[in-house]
Parts: structure tokens; C-alpha cells; sequence
């Protein structure tokens, strides 16, 4: 028996959340005495595959082909569960990302297993099952038991510390059997822009709001987060006014972050604001107006106008980045 | 063309959240229930692709105390709508009732918001899409129907794809799908007798119960730097919190 955890790649390398949720599925496994076992579907060469030991995996299936070329949900679905199966696993872990969460649910459906999505933090195993996880849009947390023999979780990245912990790491190659239906949905197109830092898994977010004035004052916005190695984010009225694109929207109705850093510009910070940003760890707000409501909720706040402070932190942010090196 | 709009009923994005003095239960009193706001956008896109001669049905699991939501979407221009009367326990027993519905009245498109803004989840899509064996397209910003397939932009890791599928499967909308729908007088006057089905809900094993919730600890209070010293914040920030 053992606990299967599924390691996403970006081009053939994992991503950090992978380790998050390696080193998170370890801990399950030693408190459940289960092995822990890793997957990963597509083109990952050798010496990444071997890094999934360093945080607990002691067995790494890779499952390689021409279905896992790009991301189509059905496919990988269908590999995770069968390598699940062979595996006997009793608790399944995948990261709560983009594709994580396309994946999640399929997997739960095939293997009969209960679901839980968006945990932060390690089940309660002394009693039962029960998960911690997101609610409300970071208003509030809920404790979910899960009653089921096989377990599906998904784990909000950025809320999982990587752990080293030596595993024995032997890879594997499994060959999934696919059916027709598995590949009927085609990708025509798919469209990369890595240069930049995804948001839902940034450790320093970036983010600004009406205070800009406009979408051609961004470029001291985008500069700032280049310099910090952190994702642009912003917020709703400026994603609705078109300033910028609806993939930047964090809030209530966008995309939900956890980061490390979040610093908020010229964003005042209503209710729906807060919700997506609150799990944030430390939150820095600049805004010319000390009655913003975002205050309350920051850690740090600099009252003053976004014109004047962004470019003195420009400055600061290069000289800090500059005596680390 | 016929779709299928899953909807649901949450508390209004502005609602501060309360809950029981045990924390076990959601304390509805005094909050207004909306529209699931990625709902909405699903709505809004298949009331448009249906335009010319098509059915809009909206679904909904939930009591009778959700029919005020159900009548909104009617008047933002679905033809019909469905409410499986039950409370919805967690996503598989929703994912279960529209299966359920929709392996008896089959629909070309099945829609859902791409996630919740209660308990944020986004499974319901892809449990239906998993339980009828059809695809899924999650995080979708955009849906148009060319002959027999459709086609949809869906965000990805770092960027996004373009996507083709057949039908039926199952969308989730995101934002930038559709612009929201104002009902007007005309949509509101007409929802009230459009039709809206009552039918009881099937047996779903339970997989999850809900325990409790908790809030997120206050954080202290903010510590203002003053505009001069806008240059020492990461050095405050990697002293003080370690983050950085």
C-alpha cells in the first residue's frame, strides 16, 4: 500500500509546488506507514527525475507517449489512476494548480475515492481523516473528515514547506492503457509565456489597482516584480476596464494566491480583494489614502503616492537584490 | 442546440462570513445569496449561443430557499430550469444529481461556473465530465461552436490552450467567456412562469463530511513606514519576517 503523489513538469522540469507536495505526501506516508510512491507523465529527463528522492519518493514512475505531449486532462487521468491502482494506493496528492484541479476530480470519480481540494496543511490522522483546507475564498477554513477507503487530495501550493528526506528513488516506467474516448478532446494551440512567474504559484506577487491611472503607467509595476523575481498581479475594476488581462485578476472572482510577499498598489482593498489575497504570508500595502481599508489587513503599509514610492522601491529593490548576490 | 447551465447559491462576494457558535454550521441570517459569479458568465455565453432557437435549462441542488436565484437566471434568459431538492452535501453528491439528470435528458453542452465562491471548489465539472466519460474543459475564457465540435481558450501552467472537443462535454467558465447579463424588466416579468421542474435526488454513498470551520488568525496590526524610509521595506521585511 502506499501514498501516490503526482509530480507536474513545465517543459521537463518540476515545478516547486511538486516538491511541496512530495515532501507533503512523505509525511503522510511515515504517519500511515505506507511507501510513498511519485509519478510523472511526459519528457523529464533523468537527473530531475532522481531530485524527486531527495524529499521521500521511494519508488519514481515515469509514464512517457504521444498522448502526453501538452496538457489534456483525460489521458493523464486516466495514467495517474491506473498507476494508483497498481500501486495500491490509499491516498492520492496532486497540487491544487491549474491542471491539478482539472485532474483531481477525474481521478477521485476513477478510483471511487472522496475529494478534497485546496488542503494547506497536514490531515489530522489520529482519528479518522480529516483535512484542513480553504473556504469562503480565504474568509474562513473548513475541516473536512474523509470517510473513503482511497483518499484524492489536492494541496494549495505555497502552503507545504519542501522537506529533504532521503528516499531510495528507483524509477520505474509504467505504459497506461488508454481508450478511445480518452483523447477526444484535440489541442490546437498552445500558447507559452514563460518568461513570466505563474501566479497561482508565485512566492512574491506583485499587484496593482486603480491608483495607476492608467494601463501605460505598468511598466515601473511590471519592472518592480522583474527585479523581485515576483509575478504581476492586479485587481478587479482593473482587469474589467481591460488595463489588464483577466489571468492577472486576483480576488474573490479570480485567481486566489498564496505568496510569501504580496505587495499591493494603489489597490484599496475591498472585501472581494482581500478573500483571494489574505492567505497571503506578508502583506504590504502603498496607497496615497491612510483611510484604505487595505491597511487594516496589511503587515506593512506606506502611505504615499504610487508615483513617488514605487520607483524609490525600484531602487531599494535592486540595491537588496544586488547585496545578496 | 440544447445546454445545461449548472448553477449555484452562494453568499454575495461582499458577505462577511459567520458561522455558528460551535463553528459547525454557516449562519445564512442576515447574508444575500447570489448567482454564482462564474456561473453567471456560463450563463450569459450559452444564453447568447443559443440565440437562435436553442434551450438554456439552468440546474440547481439546492432547497427551496435557492428558487429566488434560479428565477434570476430565468430572467437573465434560460428557458428553463431544474432544481434537484436536496441540500448539496460536498461536489460529489452535486457531480452525482446532474449525472444523473443528464444521462436522461442528454444536452449538447453542459456549463458550470469553474469554480464555487463558497467552498471554492472546481470539481463539479470534471466529477460530471468523468461520470458521463466526455471531456472537460476547466478555466475556459472563451466558447464558440464550429459545426459539430466546440472551441475553447482554457488557461493552463504559464500560458494557455486553444482547444477543440466534440460534443457533448462539459465547460467551466472562467472569466472573459461572456460579459455579465443585466436582466430587464421583460426577462423578470417573463421568469416567473417560465417553467421550473421540482424532482428528487438519487442515492450518493458519502465520501465527505464537513466537520467545522475555523477563521484565519487576525493579523497585528500594520506597522506604517513612513514614505521616507519607502527604501529600508526589504530590509524590514527580511529582518522581521524572513520571507525574502
Amino acid at each position: 500500500m502506499s501514498v501516490l503523489v503526482f509530480a507536474e513538469n513545465l517543459q521537463g522540469k518540476f515545478k516547486k509546488s511538486a516538491f511541496e507536495i512530495v515532501s507533503f505526501g512523505a509525511a503522510i506516508a511515515r504517519e500511515q506507514q505506507l511507501s510513498l510512491s511519485v509519478v510523472s507523465i511526459g519528457q523529464v529527463p533523468d537527473d530531475e527525475l532522481a531530485k524527486l528522492s531527495r524529499y521521500g519518493a521511494a519508488k519514481i514512475i515515469k509514464v512517457q507517449g504521444d498522448a502526453f505531449n501538452g496538457m489534456n486532462v483525460q489521458p493523464f487521468a486516466t495514467a495517474i489512476a491506473q498507476v494508483a491502482q497498481a500501486e495500491n494506493a490509499k491516498v492520492v496528492v496532486l497540487s491544487a494548480s491549474f491542471s491539478g484541479k482539472a485532474l483531481a476530480p477525474r481521478l477521485a470519480i476513477k478510483l471511487g475515492a472522496g475529494l478534497a481540494e485546496n488542503v494547506i496543511d497536514l490531515p489530522q490522522m489520529s482519528n479518522g481523516f480529516v483535512v484542513k483546507k480553504n473556504a469562503y475564498s480565504g474568509k474562513a477554513y473548513s475541516f473536512v473528515e474523509m470517510l473513503s477507503d482511497v483518499k484524492v487530495i489536492s494541496m494549495l501550493p505555497n502552503s507545504y514547506k519542501v522537506m529533504e528526506h532521503a528516499g531510495a528513488g528507483a524509477v520505474t516506467e509504467f505504459t497506461p492503457q488508454l481508450s478511445s474516448a480518452d483523447t477526444a478532446m484535440k489541442i490546437r494551440e498552445t500558447v507559452r509565456s514563460t518568461d513570466k512567474v505563474a501566479l497561482p504559484e508565485a512566492e512574491l506577487v506583485v499587484s496593482a489597482g486603480r491608483g495607476m491611472k492608467g494601463p501605460e503607467n505598468w511598466g515601473m509595476i511590471e519592472e518592480l516584480a522583474d527585479v523581485l523575481g515576483a509575478a504581476t498581479a492586479c485587481s478587479k475594476p482593473v482587469s474589467d476596464a481591460g488595463w489588464r488581462p483577466h489571468s492577472e485578476h486576483v480576488g474573490q472572482t479570480g485567481i486566489a494566491i498564496s505568496p510569501n510577499l504580496y505587495i499591493a498598489v494603489g489597490i484599496s482593498g475591498a472585501i472581494q480583494h482581500l478573500a483571494g489575497v489574505s492567505a497571503s504570508k506578508v502583506i504590504v500595502v502603498v496607497n496615497k489614502d491612510p483611510e484604505a481599508p487595505f491597511f487594516k489587513a496589511a503587515d506593512y503599509g506606506i502611505v504615499g503616492d504610487a508615483f513617488e514610492i514605487v520607483p524609490r522601491l525600484l531602487t531599494a529593490a535592486k540595491a537588496f537584490k544586488a547585496g545578496q548576490n | 442546440m440544447k445546454i445545461l447551465v449548472c448553477i449555484s447559491n452562494v453568499p454575495d462576494t461582499t458577505a462577511k462570513i459567520n458561522f455558528s457558535p460551535d463553528n459547525k454550521e454557516f449562519v445564512a441570517a442576515g447574508v444575500t445569496f447570489i448567482l454564482n459569479p462564474y456561473d453567471e458568465i456560463a450563463l450569459s455565453r450559452a444564453v447568447d449561443l443559443a440565440a437562435n432557437g436553442g434551450q438554456v435549462t439552468v440546474l440547481n441542488v439546492g432547497d427551496a430557499s435557492t428558487e429566488p436565484t434560479i428565477r434570476k437566471a430565468l430572467a437573465i434568459g434560460a428557458t428553463d430550469a431544474v432544481r434537484v431538492n436536496a441540500q448539496p452535501r460536498d461536489s460529489f453528491f452535486v457531480a452525482s444529481q446532474i449525472a444523473s439528470y443528464v444521462k436522461n435528458n442528454p444536452y449538447d453542452i453542459i456549463l458550470c461556473g469553474r469554480e464555487s465562491s463558497d467552498h471554492n471548489g472546481s470539481a463539479v465539472p470534471a466529477m460530471v465530465a468523468e461520470m458521463l466519460n466526455i471531456p472537460c474543459v476547466l478555466f475556459a475564457k472563451s466558447l464558440s461552436v464550429e459545426g459539430n465540435v466546440a472551441v475553447l481558450d482554457c488557461e493552463i501552467e504559464g500560458g494557455k490552450e486553444v482547444v477543440e472537443v466534440p460534443m457533448p462535454f462539459v465547460g467551466g467558465a472562467s472569466e472573459g467567456m461572456a460579459e455579465w447579463k443585466i436582466p430587464n424588466m421583460r426577462g423578470i416579468m417573463s421568469a416567473r412562469t417560465k417553467p421550473l421542474a421540482v424532482i428528487e435526488p438519487v442515492d450518493v454513498p458519502q465520501l465527505t463530511r464537513h466537520q467545522s470551520y475555523d477563521k484565519p488568525a487576525a493579523r497585528s496590526a500594520v506597522k506604517i513606514i513612513a514614505a521616507d524610509d519607502a527604501e529600508k521595506l526589504f530590509q524590514i521585511i527580511r529582518d522581521e519576517k524572513k520571507v525574502i
